[in-house]
């Protein structure tokens, strides 16, 4: 358990004028490695907020993140984006791919920022090839289509070998087809490579492939299945 | 520079047109500099060639035209003779004067008055030297350039008196952007006290000249307080004696103002392009974080890419600026030397780099989390 994601009594209260909000209220969630977890809400229910806070870019109000085993509270920014570096791999909406770089590059460039994961990093090509990319390895972001884009998002995501893949909106902007190619990439992606996944979406016909569903509303979670 | 790189390829229209701007700045420079070098050596080449070390000019002289308005008496040669530390001194004249060659050509010309064997006598390239006839004079050979040759007879404007060209120097020799001729010092007071020939010379100006030319011994530093408390005069150096040449001081003041000004502009254009850049960058940057990129990563790629860009545009802009300015006829003052055209591209690539890298610094400020969702 202690090898994926777990947040224990987070709470994260966010400014909005003069006001505060409650944008994470006592969450619990506990995701192992190999275990595709979907959280699902309205906009606004907290959703990113979650990710952030899972993924060491924001420091919860309270509450204890651990990312495989690392407790967070504790760490530097320069510590949390080692972090990210070695642990963390985000999928974002449509992919959010860098318009100079090539496909196989959009892989190379995250190992470009982690030396040490280069031991344990997965060849670009090889992992391109297994997210059906292969062909289109020296295409940019303009050059691919939406599915596409996210596929090489998730290739590059994965590509450090992360412990934990938190995955923001993924099928935004694609048609249902390409949705559920994205999330069945996605789910066979974490069972073949045990890491713990978890996805935000606010489409509900997406989570055939999940192993547990989380509802989120006003910042609090709670499991749905 | 593994991202760097790339966006120079990916976007190559944006930094061409960035680069054409800092090349066009780059040229400028180029020719600026040139400009700057000719315009010292038109103003003062007479003046660095000579071997002197310090002038000794009329006492309380205006120093910014000392070389026009200061008249010594010749005992204070000796007096400065005596001083410790000089190994030589001697009476130096300087006017300058309209005058007209044999076939009608008019000429100016810069006269230094020396006395034929003194260290500030000159050495002819060609020809002979001073004191071979009594209205000899040696010559610039930017003089010869202009069509003056040796055995030509120049006539000095409304005095009528005729100077014959013995010889000529090598080199560049001018002085307030007139080519220098040397002539005896006798027939420079002549000329200075405005006496035609035939016509009676006041007497004192027999005993006058515009300066002592004093040259220390090798290694010891004059103390020219004391020399001119003892000699009655005011000193200047060599170097700051180039000040008292006619516009030298207003000519390179305005051309390093000139440059200041495109050094700030380069810095603040480089500067400008890349805060729109990364501007244009942010949601990039952000996701490059949120993946854990080091800010020093980051940072360093874009100073590079920054590096690249402005190399490149200034190696053109430098070769263009070179190849124009060898363009540049002999009768502009222009000169190209490696070392101002050097510390040109040097600067500008500096500058530059500062101005890009207070842009690029915005790098840190983007937060990672606007990679994320709702935030985008």
């Amino acid at each position: 358990m202690s090898a994926g994601l777990s947040l224990s009594g987070v709470t994260l209260e966010v400014g909005d004028g003069d006001e505060t909000l409650l944008a994470l209220d006592a969450v619990d969630l506990t995701v192992a490695p190999g275990e595709f977890v979907a959280i699902v809400g309205p906009s606004g229910a907290g959703k990113s907020s979650l990710l952030a806070v899972a993924g060491a870019l924001v420091r919860p109000t309270s509450g204890e993140v651990r990312v495989a085993g690392e407790h967070l509270g504790p760490l530097s920014a320069r510590e949390r984006a080692r972090v990210r570096r070695e642990l963390i791999g985000f999928v974002f909406q449509s992919g959010n791919l860098l318009p100079a770089l090539t496909a196989a590059d959009q892989l190379r460039l995250p190992l470009r920022f982690n030396r040490r994961a280069r031991s344990t990093a997965r060849d670009p090509l090889d992992l391109l090839a297994e997210v059906g990319m292969a062909s289109k390895s020296e295409r940019r972001p303009h050059q691919l289509s939406g599915g596409e884009r996210q596929r090489v998002g998730i290739a590059r995501a994965l590509v450090t070998s992360p412990r934990v893949l938190l995955v923001d909106e993924p099928t935004a902007a694609l048609d249902r087809q390409r949705s559920n190619e994205v999330v069945d990439l996605l789910a066979r992606e974490t069972r073949q490579h045990e890491v713990a996944t978890v996805m935000v979406t606010h489409d509900h016909d997406i989570l055939g492939s999940c192993d547990a569903v989380y509802s989120m509303a006003d910042g609090r979670l709670s499991r749905t299945s | 520079m593994f991202l760097g790189l790339r966006e120079l390829r990916f976007a190559r229209m944006r930094f061409a047109l960035m680069g054409a701007v800092v090349a066009l700045i780059a040229v400028l420079m180029v020719l600026l500099s040139g400009l700057s070098v000719g315009l010292v050596n038109d103003g003062v080449s007479g003046l660095k060639k000579l071997p002197v070390t310090s002038f000794a000019f009329e006492h309380g002289v205006q120093t910014d035209a000392a070389f026009s308005r200061s008249v010594v008496d010749l005992a204070a040669v000796d007096a400065w003779r005596k001083q410790p530390g000089v190994a030589e001194a001697a009476p130096f004249g300087n006017t300058l004067v309209n005058a007209h060659g044999d076939r009608g050509t008019t000429i100016d010309l810069a006269l230094f008055g020396v006395q034929p064997g003194t260290f500030v006598a000159p050495r002819p390239a060609e020809g002979e030297g001073l004191g071979t006839t009594d209205n000899g004079i040696v010559v610039s050979q930017t003089a010869i350039d202009k069509g003056l040759r040796i055995g030509d007879t120049v006539t000095v404007d409304r005095l009528g008196t005729r100077l014959v060209v013995v010889g000529s120097l090598a080199g560049q020799h001018t002085f307030g952007h007139v080519d220098v001729a040397y002539i005896a010092l006798p027939l420079w007071q002549r000329i200075k006290a405005g006496a035609a020939p035939g016509d009676p010379m006041p007497a004192h100006a027999l005993k006058e000249a515009t300066a002592v030319a004093v040259r220390s011994e090798p290694g010891v530093t004059v103390d020219l307080a004391a020399g001119d408390r003892a000699a009655g005069t005011t000193s200047l150096s060599l170097h700051d004696s180039f000040g008292a040449s006619p516009g030298y001081t207003a000519e390179t003041s305005t051309l390093t103002l000139i440059q200041g000004f495109l050094y700030a502009i380069a810095a603040l254009v480089v500067g400008a392009f890349f805060t729109v850049w990364t501007i244009q960058r942010k949601q990039e940057i952000a996701v490059m974080r949120a993946m854990g990129a080091p800010t020093r990563y980051l940072l360093g790629d874009g100073l590079g890419q920054a590096f690249v860009l402005l190399l490149v545009s200034t190696g053109v802009g430098v070769a263009v600026g070179t190849g124009a300015g060898s363009l540049v006829g002999g009768g502009a003052p222009f000169a190209l030397t490696g070392s101002a055209v050097g510390l040109a591209a040097v600067l500008l690539l500096v500058l530059g780099l500062a101005g890009a890298a207070a842009a690029i610094s915005r790098i840190a400020a983007v937060d990672p989390v606007t990679a994320l969702g709702a935030n985008r």
